[in-house]
């Protein structure tokens, strides 16, 4: 058999996976170069979704940039959204009032979980499962109501502004998140039914792409991915903002490191999510929901119209914009793929010197290789499936 | 003359069973996973405003398909490639020639018995002609010069070979039971009772192969959890990936008519093909007139069929996919064993009747 | 005044006047100024010390102090899990030559940051195994977040690539 092989001139065949191809939701390019079925070299290119963020955030007012950061993550844009403002506020040295906070754990809690539904209603559509799909994106559903009942978009949120949050819980939101809570539960607990003892599902899922907790750290992968590795490492609880401190809540971790355990680490978050907002319904205290400081937020819409003071704040924050004072911040928030850190330069200008956003995916898709090289094509879609790679947030 | 007018009839019911039950399935096939996964499926092609609860989609899509261009793509294999989706479809409904859809009956003072094709090799035939369908796929893919497609050329050769093993070695289980090669005496002498109150189906007599060939069969159908020459998600859509309108839809006609033949085969070796439990032909000929004991025995069988296809579409709507080495591995090293342990058990078991009988 | 962290404490007796302590800003992380031909020493350091373990790279960027000299600075944020602490350490670098040491030796993932400071600022990364452009293509002309590249400018369009030509 050796001497057969010498004699043949055998080559891998390259594959262009992406940009464009069913499994790679977002897009980005996968060069693989496969022997038959298996896998010998991948070479992740991104790029495809690439829109300057940067150059645009250093061209815009403060308050103009929360708009594009909900861009950035299509699935859970609230916590984009947290993130940028946290960030600013820190930067303004400011503090939100009570209230604020405890709205944007709920909505980082929303995002979160329709975050998890969307990776792992796909990827179960991508192993074929395409019921598991439907399932999730029906629970993603009721979410997105409870979306739209905050801020009045379903995607494009911008609900959290520097210094709060625009509006406050419509009335009968707490009810009504109850009762949508119960069902999303339902069908966390169907989605799970399906497959968490699924023979083919565990097979296709265990033992692949696999990532040890040296390796994802070397890479910078957190998130999910390195809870799945056996990191005890969430920016909820490594450093918590907001009201974290005071919520409940347990974060899983898995000990292989591979798809499976991934999987099942964000359907325990998910489940802790829920614990989450309930806890936050329970204690949420009334009070304003942004500051009391005119240079900073918005005036409420009616005041505009019915007072000159309110007309002038209004008009000097939209053309001035807000200035904070010359420095640099750091900020972190737990994003739904792992840590999403906000990076804010300013002079002391109405714009961001610079505005940096270090996505989660960057370093996870960095590592794909990683967890490819040596596996089957099949492979590449439970791995791809729960790296849960966003486009807009990885090519920013 | 009157005999090719018989056979004309026969041929009749035999296509358009196929292919009515093949276009229905593309119907039901959506309209049934809408309803397992909370939606409502297609419900809006009408003509003047009747829907027929979607019945017209088929019909619409049928249209739709015959409209489209034809594409081949550049360095494609032409004659091969338009080839190709002949020789998929074409398997599936020389297969039913041999599939009984009745036992023999007197109908209008003529001797009719109801299956296409009395051939006395009518088991190896289905066996045959069906693994032929892989020529059709395997050649599309290979023609479509595209890798995707090559891939998934590979992919259903391997499968669908090692799938047949298994197939063939089921078959013999049945073979052996019920001593014939011929569907129509194996549907017969399922009419026999066991220990005096059991249907002696083959899904009693075999149950290990009717799993195993049910298994095995729709491995062959290349539908999910065994869909991986498709790999919608992985490899694109696999061999029919350059395919368009008529020739694509040929591809998935003969999806669907697969699974057609193989419910009907299924019916036929193990269920018991057009027999109702309990009632012999003897007895119904007794009470009605022939021709209408031939309808209620084609509509014993269609309902078997169409139970069975509801199961493999259950099935398909339910499980994920298998990955490549997991289906050789499922495929030889599990239902392989298992088919030669049922031979030997089911020839251990017929050895021992007999001795017991002979004593 | 606040008492100093650890990593401050450890940097200053590793590398005495090598480093320079900036003051903490408002987020409240450590910032320690590196110089250029230092920063593979003091990463080096800061992974592999018991008392550091600064084992996960959080961030790689740049910063273009178009007005300021030297202009570019490089910002590396990072981050103890075991320990949970942080820091930030800065080099400045100049205009005519901004080229510093990889860290890629150090953590692996530094590569695609890297690289994207490579892609948008134009740093230049000594021993770095793959320095190619990563958001933007190959044939993009300049680097797009440098304070003097105006956002108007239009890109020259481009052949299809000898390498993926044929290839599907």
């Amino acid at each position: 058999m050796a001497d057969l092989t010498k004699e043949l001139h055998t080559q891998c065949m390259t594959l262009q996976m992406g940009p464009s191809h069913p499994a790679m939701h977002g897009t980005v390019k996968l060069l693989v170069d496969v022997d038959g079925e298996e896998i010998h070299i991948v070479k992740p290119e991104v790029g495809y979704l690439h829109r300057g963020f940067e150059k645009m955030c250093e061209n815009s007012t403060y308050h103009q940039v929360t708009p594009f950061t909900d861009r950035l993550n299509y699935v859970s844009p609230f916590i984009n959204n947290v993130g940028y403002a946290l960030a600013v506020e820190k930067l303004l040295g400011i503090d939100v009032p009570e209230r604020c906070k405890y709205l944007r754990v709920l909505a980082c809690e929303i995002s979160r979980i329709t975050d998890h539904l969307t990776c792992l209603g796909a990827s179960g559509m991508e192993l074929a499962a395409f019921t598991v799909l439907l399932y999730s994106i029906e629970a993603r559903e009721w979410m997105w109501e409870l979306v739209e009942a905050l801020c009045g978009a379903r995607l494009t949120t911008t609900w959290t502004r520097i210094g709060g949050v625009a509006y406050d819980m419509p009335e009968g939101f707490e009810q009504k998140t109850h009762q949508e809570l119960d069902k999303v539960k339902r069908l966390i607990d169907d989605i799970s039914g399906l497959l968490v003892k699924n023979r083919i599902f565990y097979d296709r899922m265990r033992d692949t792409g696999v990532l040890t907790a040296d390796e994802c750290l070397a890479y910078g992968v957190t998130g999910p991915c390195l809870r799945a590795a056996g990191v005890y490492y969430d920016v909820r609880k490594a450093k918590p903002y907001l009201v974290y401190d005071r919520m409940d809540f347990e974060v899983p971790l898995g000990k292989h490191g591979d798809n499976y355990d991934k999987f099942m680490v964000r359907v325990i978050e998910m489940q802790q999510s829920i614990r989450i907002i309930e806890q936050v319904l329970d204690q949420i205290p009334d009070g304003p929901i942004s500051v009391d400081d005119p240079k900073i937020t918005l005036p409420p819409k009616e005041k505009v119209y019915t007072s000159i003071e309110a007309l002038v704040h209004h008009f000097n924050i939209i053309i001035k914009g807000i200035r904070p004072p010359k420095g640099e911040v750091y900020v972190a928030v737990e994003g739904g793929n792992g840590e999403l850190g906000f990076y804010v330069v300013s002079d002391g200008s109405d714009k961001p010197w610079k505005c940096r956003c270090r996505g989660p995916c960057f370093p996870i898709v960095q590592a794909i290789p990683k967890m490819l090289e040596g596996s089957m094509i099949a492979d590449v879609i439970p791995t791809f499936g729960m790296v849960n790679m966003i486009g807009g947030e990885m090519d920013r | 003359m009157a005999e090719g007018i018989i056979l004309a009839v026969k041929i009749a019911i035999a296509v358009l069973f196929v292919l009515n039950l093949a276009g229905l399935l593309t119907w039901a096939e959506r309209r049934q996973s809408a309803f397992m996964q909370d939606r409502l499926g297609p419900n809006r092609a009408n003509v003047f405003g009747v829907t027929l609860i979607g019945l017209l989609h088929p019909v619409a899509d049928g249209i739709k398909m015959m409209m489209k261009e034809d594409f081949v793509p550049a360095g494609a294999d032409r004659i091969v490639h338009t080839l190709a989706p002949f020789i998929a479809l074409f398997p599936a409904f020389v297969a039913f020639a041999v599939i009984p859809f009745g036992d023999r009956l007197p109908i209008f003072g003529y001797e009719v018995n109801l299956v296409v094709s009395e051939i006395n090799v009518g088991l190896l035939f289905v066996v045959a002609v069906m693994s032929l369908a892989i020529f059709g796929v395997f050649l599309g893919g290979w023609a479509s010069n595209n890798k995707w497609s090559l891939l998934g050329a590979l992919r259903s050769a391997a499968q669908m070979i090692s799938y047949e093993v298994t197939l063939g070695l089921t078959i013999i289980g049945v073979l052996m039971v019920y001593q014939s090669l011929r569907l129509d005496e194996i549907v017969r002498a399922q009419g026999d009772l066991l220990f005096g109150f059991i249907p002696k189906w083959g899904i009693v007599t075999q149950p290990l192969g009717f799993l195993l060939f049910f298994a095995a069969a729709m491995a062959e159908t290349k539908r999910t959890p065994f869909d991986l020459p498709e790999g919608e998600s992985e490899i694109v859509a696999g061999y029919f990936l350059e395919y368009s309108g008529m020739k694509w839809g040929m591809f998935f006609m003969g999806e669907f008519a697969e699974i057609v033949v193989i419910a009907g085969v299924v019916t036929s070796l193990f269920l018991g093909g057009w027999q109702i439990p309990w009632v012999s032909t003897a007895a119904l000929l007794s009470v009605f007139p022939g021709w209408l004991v031939a309808l209620i025995q084609i509509g014993v069988f269609s309902v078997k069929v169409v139970i069975l296809c509801w199961l493999q579409l259950t099935v398909r709507w339910t499980l994920p996919r298998f990955r490549y080495d997991q289906l050789m591995r499922l495929g030889w090293k599990m239902l392989l064993p298992i088919s030669l342990a049922n031979i030997f058990v089911t020839g251990a078991v017929i050895l021992l009747i007999q001795h017991f009988k002979g004593v | 005044m606040a008492e100093e962290s650890v990593t401050i404490r450890k940097l200053r007796e590793q590398f005495a006047d090598r480093v320079q302590v900036l003051p903490t800003p408002a987020d409240g992380m450590d910032t320690v100024k590196v110089k250029r031909e230092d920063i593979l020493d003091v990463c080096m350091f800061l992974r592999t010390d018991g008392d550091l373990d600064y084992d996960l790279m959080r961030d790689l960027t740049c910063v273009d102090y178009i007005h300021e000299k030297p202009r570019f600075e490089v910002v590396y944020h990072l981050y103890s899990i075991y320990y949970s602490h942080a820091v930030r350490l800065k080099v400045r670098l100049e205009e005519r030559d901004p080229a510093i040491d990889t860290v890629t030796g150090v953590w692996v993932g530094a590569n695609w940051y890297e690289r994207e400071a490579y892609d948008l600022y134009g740093i230049k990364f000594n021993n770095h195994p793959d320095l190619r452009r990563i958001l933007l293509y190959p044939e993009f002309v300049g680097h797009p977040l440098r304070k003097d590249y105006p956002i108007d400018k239009e890109q020259p369009l481009f052949e299809e690539r000898e390498e993926t030509k044929g290839v599907r």
